[in-house]
């Protein structure tokens, strides 16, 4: 529940942001033109896209009064519908098994946020990176990383997509450029410039371009983390450099148990990105379109190499922080509120007032999803766990000097090992 | 584990600098309730504010109690100009404190894991630890206290299990604490909000629920800086703190069935430690074993190993075993394998007397 009043129009700096990236011309300054002024290069528009849900109005000039954003294709729908019910089911899967003991470690489920990873990850291409937080199971399937290879990741198995090395709150996937999946709050964003920053240099000193523009890195992170000190250090490298990448603020409002309005001195995330010279935007989380939107103009900028974007997405989580939490903080009204703004069932409704499918193909698709889930758990359930000498490797990079012995057995079939006195 | 860890309360010996037998005459103040680590914790919390009006509890989501209820019931008793929410930001959390601490308050900061205090580690190392030396006694952090649970807990992995005591130990000026049961923890941890210098405390989260023992009520400390002798023995001494003294007390045991007195120490202080209990344990004995969950290489276990190796060398029958954590990133499943588990302690401790 915004209990602030977003302002709508944000206007850019009136200082240009000059840019020092290393790749484009020298890191000084332009030199003073001969009337004594400063060359600026003008701000590039557009920079200020107002949420519908706080203005009502709609800047992209629509045709009906009724649509209240751009218009989705059946395929797009039916596209955004299924991402999202994938995400949805997986996690009501994860939730049963791990109350049945198949998983466990510290679970965070992804309820009720599905419209924002679907708005931004559909949109992406497969060399896009995308950066998530704990909280990435749905980041990881959307990205395209198999059912399968998650629910093997989360039982342990070691044909989970990190080798059953990772667990819930690290996926990861170099097919897939998903770079995690970080326990660790904030930590994602600045390896999440970096990746911008290999993206871009490869596009402008190795001139390994894609005619299409650079690759976008999506970095998604909660409220909570826009209080960390990461956050604010990677919004000025990004900006300085104009780097590709697209900063996806989820603002669910609650950090555990720490209310976002009460921790923060301006709880409107999104001014925090024109402060650093690049636009931001609020946007209703809950509804996939808005976001979709939204994060269309965002990911085009990047492309272009018009540098980073701050967006803030105003959406729940229907759970708890995580599988432990009891959630006993959050108002039943409140939940209530977000519960009756699903964003699935909103979609559903779209589509189904918009005549772009009807309900028995929802329902297939919701069939669908479901085989493929419980395809992904037996798959999971019948894949073997590691090996006890996976225990030792990926330390670094030479298996030899650490996880094989001189001996070339590995060091944990050392007999030593189980006198806890065998150094590795 | 409890019932053991009963037992061990009633057999509390508090050893002086000259170590000696169990003494009957050192009890300790009048035996009370039976409680959990996090309630004897959360006492020691309520004394702490009760008794000193600038004192002041933050973290991340302590108000409410914290995510192991260390801190229940402190806002509504005490209020929340004392006791109250930081934004999610360790390194600026510990940095704050040092600040408090610096103007003469006594900031007790939690970092909800210690995995999380690396952020905080630049203030804590570069900060707080050198206050006092570089401003010449013109101001010191001494009031400050930084309360983190760590140590593995079966389920936690990488980043909810960690054991980051030894990174602190290296640091001049600071001093780590870390107790083994809430009648201890109760007491250090008092002990540690009045001492004059910036201590970090150490909590075992496995034992938060686990560790049931019978703890006073009223207000104690327990001295900083003294190693405890939790058994006696002869033929080798074991050394260990935090959770990792019940496996130690289970290989102990399992020794004794196979003939093998052993001699458990509980360190208590990690920095500055008790040299003097170990060492006259250790010429008792001639052997050492030393036991802890985090990473072997560079662990506290390899500074004990090279001091008493120094002060004992021609006392010493075997090298000096120590049965830790492997050297690799705390993993997320096969943690046993991982740690210094009763098995491979008994079979260290049977290499060792057997040398």
């Amino acid at each position: 529940m915004s209990t602030f009043s977003a302002v709508k129009i944000l206007s850019p700096p009136l200082f240009a942001a000059r840019s020092s990236s290393p790749f484009l011309a020298s890191p000084f300054a332009p030199p003073l033109s001969r009337s004594g002024l400063r060359s600026t290069r003008l701000p590039l528009p557009p920079l200020a896209v107002s949420s519908d849900v706080i203005s009502g109005q709609n800047p992209i000039a629509s045709d009906s009064s009724t649509s209240r954003h751009a218009e989705v294709s059946r395929e797009e729908a039916l596209v955004l519908y299924e991402d999202m019910v994938l995400g949805r089911v997986l996690e009501d899967m994860c939730a049963q098994m791990y109350y049945r003991g198949k998983m466990f470690g510290f679970v965070h489920l992804y309820n009720g946020q599905e419209a924002v990873s679907t708005g931004f990850i559909k949109l992406l291409e497969a060399r896009d990176s995308v950066v998530s937080t704990y909280r990435d199971h749905v980041h990881a399937v959307s990205k395209g990383v198999p059912a399968r290879a998650v629910l093997a990741e989360l039982f342990g198995k070691t044909t989970g997509c990190c080798r059953g090395q990772g667990g819930s709150m690290h996926m990861f996937s170099s097919t897939h450029n998903l770079l995690g999946g970080f326990a660790f709050i904030g930590e994602g964003i600045p390896v999440a410039t970096g990746a911008a920053f290999s993206s871009k240099y490869r596009h402008e000193v190795l001139k390994e371009s894609n005619p299409n523009g650079l690759d976008v890195t999506v970095a998604f992170f909660g409220d909570g983390t826009c209080n960390n000190g990461q956050f604010f250090e990677c919004l000025n490298m990004a900006q300085l450099w104009k780097l590709p990448i697209v900063f996806v603020v989820e603002n669910n409002l609650w950090a555990i148990g720490m209310s976002h309005i009460r921790a923060t001195s301006d709880p409107e995330i999104w001014k925090k990105g024109p402060a650093f010279g690049m636009p931001g935007h609020h946007v209703d989380g809950m509804d996939v379109l808005k976001v979709r939107e939204v994060a269309m103009e965002a990911i085009e900028r990047a492309r272009r190499g018009d540098g980073p974007t701050l967006v803030e997405c105003q959406t729940y989580r229907f759970r708890g922080h995580s599988l432990a939490d009891p959630d006993e903080l959050r108002k039943p009204d409140e939940k209530a509120h977000y519960a009756a703004r699903d964003p699935i069932t909103a979609l559903k409704k779209y589509i189904l007032e918009k005549n772009l499918a009807t309900e028995w193909e929802l329902k297939a698709i919701v069939t669908k999803i479901d085989e493929v889930i419980e395809d992904a758990v037996e798959f999971a359930d019948s894949s073997p766990f590691p090996p006890r000498s996976q225990l030792l490797e990926n330390v670094f990079a030479d298996p030899k000097g650490f996880g094989i012995g001189p001996d070339g057995k590995y060091r944990c079939e050392d007999p030593k090992f189980t006198e806890g006195t065998a150094q590795v | 584990m409890a019932m053991a860890l009963r037992a061990l309360g009633r057999r509390i010996s508090h050893s002086d600098r000259f170590f000696s037998s169990l003494s009957e005459a050192a009890k300790p103040p009048s035996d009370g309730k039976l409680i959990n680590l996090f309630t004897a914790i959360n006492q020691a919390l309520h004394i702490a504010l009760d008794t000193d009006p600038r004192s002041y509890v933050f973290g991340e989501d302590v108000r409410f109690g914290g995510v192991f209820r260390c801190t229940t019931g402190l806002t509504d008793k005490f209020g929340r100009d004392r006791v109250f929410n930081t934004p999610l930001c360790e390194q600026g959390i510990i940095g704050f404190a040092i600040g408090l601490a610096a103007m003469g308050n006594r900031a007790i900061a939690e970092i909800q894991f210690a995995d999380y205090i690396y952020p905080a580690f630049d203030q804590i190392v570069n900060e707080a630890a050198k206050f006092r030396y570089r401003s010449g006694n013109e101001f010191n952090c001494g009031g400050l206290t930084v309360r983190s649970p760590y140590g593995a807990v079966g389920h936690g992995g990488h980043y909810h299990s960690q054991s980051p005591e030894s990174f602190f130990c290296h640091v001049p000026g600071l001093k780590v604490v870390i107790p083994r049961s809430p009648r201890q923890a109760k007491g250090l941890l008092l002990s540690c909000i009045r001492d004059p210098n910036p201590v970090i405390f150490f909590e075992p989260k496995l034992l938060y629920r686990l560790s049931v023992e019978e703890v006073p009520e009223d207000d104690y400390m327990l001295p900083l800086s003294e190693a405890e002798v939790i058994r006696q023995g002869s033929d080798i001494t074991l050394i260990g703190w935090g959770a990792q003294l019940s496996i130690l007390e289970q290989a102990c045991d399992a020794a004794a069935k196979e003939g093998i007195s052993c001699e458990l120490i509980d360190l208590k202080t990690l920095i500055p430690w008790d040299k003097e209990t170990v060492e006259s344990s250790v010429r008792k004995t001639g052997k050492l074993l030393i036991s802890h969950e985090a990473p072997v290489t560079g662990g506290f276990g390899a500074e004990i190993s090279a001091s008493i190796v120094e002060r004992c060398f021609l006392r010493l029958e075997a090298p000096i075993a120590r049965v830790c954590g492997l050297d690799t990133p705390f993993p997320l499943v096969y943690e046993q394998f991982y740690l210094p588990t009763m098995n491979k302690i008994l079979d260290a401790i049977k290499a060792t007397v057997k040398y």
